[in-house]
């Protein structure tokens, strides 16, 4: 008798002792998705948290807005529509759109072809001439900003929004080097096929290049529109004086003490600023994640 | 006969090599000329007329004097302010570039461990850096406002102590870093592809090994993303040499005195010089008071510094300026 269930519950005991051990892994497991999910929320709510905060306030009337309430007593969606009269919102939102969007149009006419010869074709002279981009893309404005203003200011056009967007049509640093990267990754050989059929360099990029490159092309784009969208030293160097010409930013940044001292309207405005980034954020986030992944290349 | 054949075709062979190779070159031209130009204008030009004019006295209506090292010496030896600004931008480079990058990965990697709702999260913690510097400033000054602000209530509400936030000289800039490290998401982007590049079989060889997390963050991931730390690190220390707008805007709605109008000197920095920078002190002087001539010393002793961190990238780039291997 003994001699025969003794294996048996050796075996048994074998078992439960793995099945307890997998029991316990499990448990670990599960504790580990619970902690590292708690932890996800709680940050998550910290990044959140100041969307609601400040979305909470613009729907305040103007009384509530000077108490320390966090929620409104009544919902005041007018605000947003008050924002417009107090401030010229249409005409900086005009202002800001022909400045980004020339910007990235002259932006794009300029510095593809100039990506485009740093990644795709053969001369001598190609690393030294990266080394350039480089090195303008780490260069502060500030360092050569006397002489740059100063020969705007010759040609009269301080106070304008043009000394901010005639220089994208010589090029951008940052721009010609995010398209870089993208080039790099097309393959040599569709070019090198169109190159044999007789096409010329201007058709092959035209043809087969950009058409593949479109992601990293909208990517650059996006990217220059919102750093127009957002900037705020430019602006603020060339148009200060002259409100005709003033940005969003340059508008916000004023909206408090030139138009309103409550906070309701202010945030109002701040969220009407944040607004039309995110939406778009939200259409072409794949696009966004991608660009960003290729500026931080490995060094 | 072959042999006068055979010259013949290789004379040809030969010029229309030359042809191709010239039109070849002549492309490259074509392709390059409006950066060409915009190198020429806006960088080299500049770089000289800036070493120029820093040893002049200029104010944009008459034309520059040369003075020497007066600039310089005045910088050196009497602007107060000066020292303040490189203090302040000083601090930025040491405590808000290593705090977004600490915090960076921190939220990469947390990001890696969650296992389910991962694009979810990715898309929040990204979101707060797409906000317009300027929108973000003003949505913090109100947030930690000592009056009425959201933070101060919840503090309050703690029984928490209630700081005076963007209205405390020495509280102004850490809560600069409390906005930098909301806007992190640009960074945590950056952290995470690079984290889920590692290889996995390393961690593998090392679970087998029973290294502990520490050990195997320490001697495993930090080494395979080194590079693009390196890269963050960088941008990074530039960026904040020219931190320029979040400083202005948050003195100027903590001291609830206009940005743009009149410049009033006595509220630069509010409160008390500790969010002036030496971006913001160099537009101050340049483009407010036009004190051109001085604004260029400033921007020459800017530029040694960026240079200096510029090269060491750039001695770190050889995979990135050579070939496709280094790109990712």
């Amino acid at each position: 008798m003994t001699t025969v269930t003794a294996p048996a519950t050796d075996a048994l005991v074998e078992r439960t002792v793995d099945r307890r051990g997998e029991s316990r892994m499990r448990r670990r497991r599960r504790l580990v998705f619970v902690a590292d999910h708690s932890v996800g929320i709680a940050v998550a709510v910290a990044f959140l948290a100041p969307f609601v905060f400040i979305t909470l306030q613009a729907f305040m009337t103007s009384q509530q807005a000077l108490t320390s309430d966090l929620w409104p007593q009544s919902w005041h969606p007018e605000n947003f529509v008050e924002v417009f009269s107090k401030a010229p919102m249409w005409l900086y939102l005009r202002n800001t759109l022909v400045y980004a969007g020339l910007a990235t149009v002259f932006m794009l006419l300029s510095s593809i072809p100039a990506a485009y010869a740093l990644s795709r074709l053969q001369w001598r002279w190609r690393n030294v001439a990266f080394v350039v981009v480089l090195m303008m893309m780490m260069l502060p404005p500030q360092v050569t900003q006397v002489p740059i203003y100063v020969m705007w200011t010759k040609l009269h056009l301080t106070g304008t929004l043009w000394p901010m967007i005639l220089p994208n049509l010589l090029g951008d640093a940052f721009s010609i080097f995010l398209l870089r990267q993208f080039f790099l990754t097309i393959p040599q050989e569709y070019a090198d096929a169109a190159r044999v059929d007789g096409c010329s360099e201007w058709r092959v990029m035209t043809k087969v290049i950009l058409p593949m490159a479109k992601p990293g092309i909208a990517a650059t784009a996006m990217f220059m529109f919102f750093f127009c969208w957002n900037d705020f030293y430019g602006p603020i160097l060339y148009t200060s004086e002259n409100p005709d010409n003033w940005t969003i930013s340059l508008g916000l940044a004023s909206f408090r003490n030139l138009y309103q001292v409550q906070w309701n309207l202010t945030m109002a405005a701040t969220l009407l600023a944040m607004l039309p980034v995110l939406i778009v954020f939200f259409f072409a986030q794949k696009i966004f994640v991608e660009g960003i992944t290729l500026t931080g290349v490995k060094g | 006969m072959t042999l006068v054949v055979e010259t013949r075709s290789a004379g040809v062979v030969h010029s229309a090599a030359r042809g191709r190779r010239r039109r070849q070159r002549l492309t490259v031209l074509a392709f390059l000329t409006p950066w060409l130009l915009g190198v020429t204008i806006f960088f080299v030009y500049p770089l000289i007329d800036t070493l120029y004019l820093s040893f002049t006295r200029f104010d944009l209506l008459s034309p520059p004097k040369w003075v020497g090292f007066s600039n310089y010496v005045f910088m050196a030896t009497k602007d107060p302010q000066v020292r303040t600004a490189a203090y302040n931008t000083f601090w930025l480079v040491i405590v808000l570039v290593p705090a977004r990058m600490v915090f960076g990965l921190a939220v990469a990697t947390l990001v890696t461990r969650l296992k389910s709702g991962l694009g979810l999260f990715r898309t929040v913690f990204y979101l707060p850096s797409l906000v317009p510097p300027v929108a973000g400033v003003l949505a913090f000054v109100f947030l930690f406002n000592p009056a009425t602000g959201p933070v101060n209530q919840v503090l309050a509400a703690l029984g928490l102590p209630e700081p005076l936030w963007f209205n405390d000289p020495s509280l102004a800039k850490p809560s600069l870093v409390l906005l930098g490290l909301w806007g992190v998401g640009d960074l945590m982007i950056i952290f995470l592809a690079s984290l889920l590049d590692v290889p996995r079989e390393q961690y593998e060889a090392a679970s087998l090994d029973g290294v502990n997390p520490w050990q195997r963050f320490r001697f495993i991931t930090i080494p395979n993303i080194s590079p693009v730390l390196m890269f963050a690190a960088i941008t990074g220390v530039i960026a904040a040499l020219q931190y320029f707008t979040e400083a202005v805007v948050a003195a100027s709605v903590a001291s609830g005195q206009a940005t743009t109008g009149g410049g009033n000197s006595s509220l630069l920095g509010y409160p008390e010089g500790s969010t002036l920078t030496y971006a913001q002190w160099l537009y101050n002087m340049g483009f407010k008071n036009y004190y051109l001539g001085y604004a260029s010393a400033l921007a020459v002793v800017m530029f040694v510094i960026s240079l200096a961190v510029t090269l060491v990238l750039l001695r770190r780039a050889r995979s990135l300026v050579y070939g496709v291997e280094g790109t990712r």
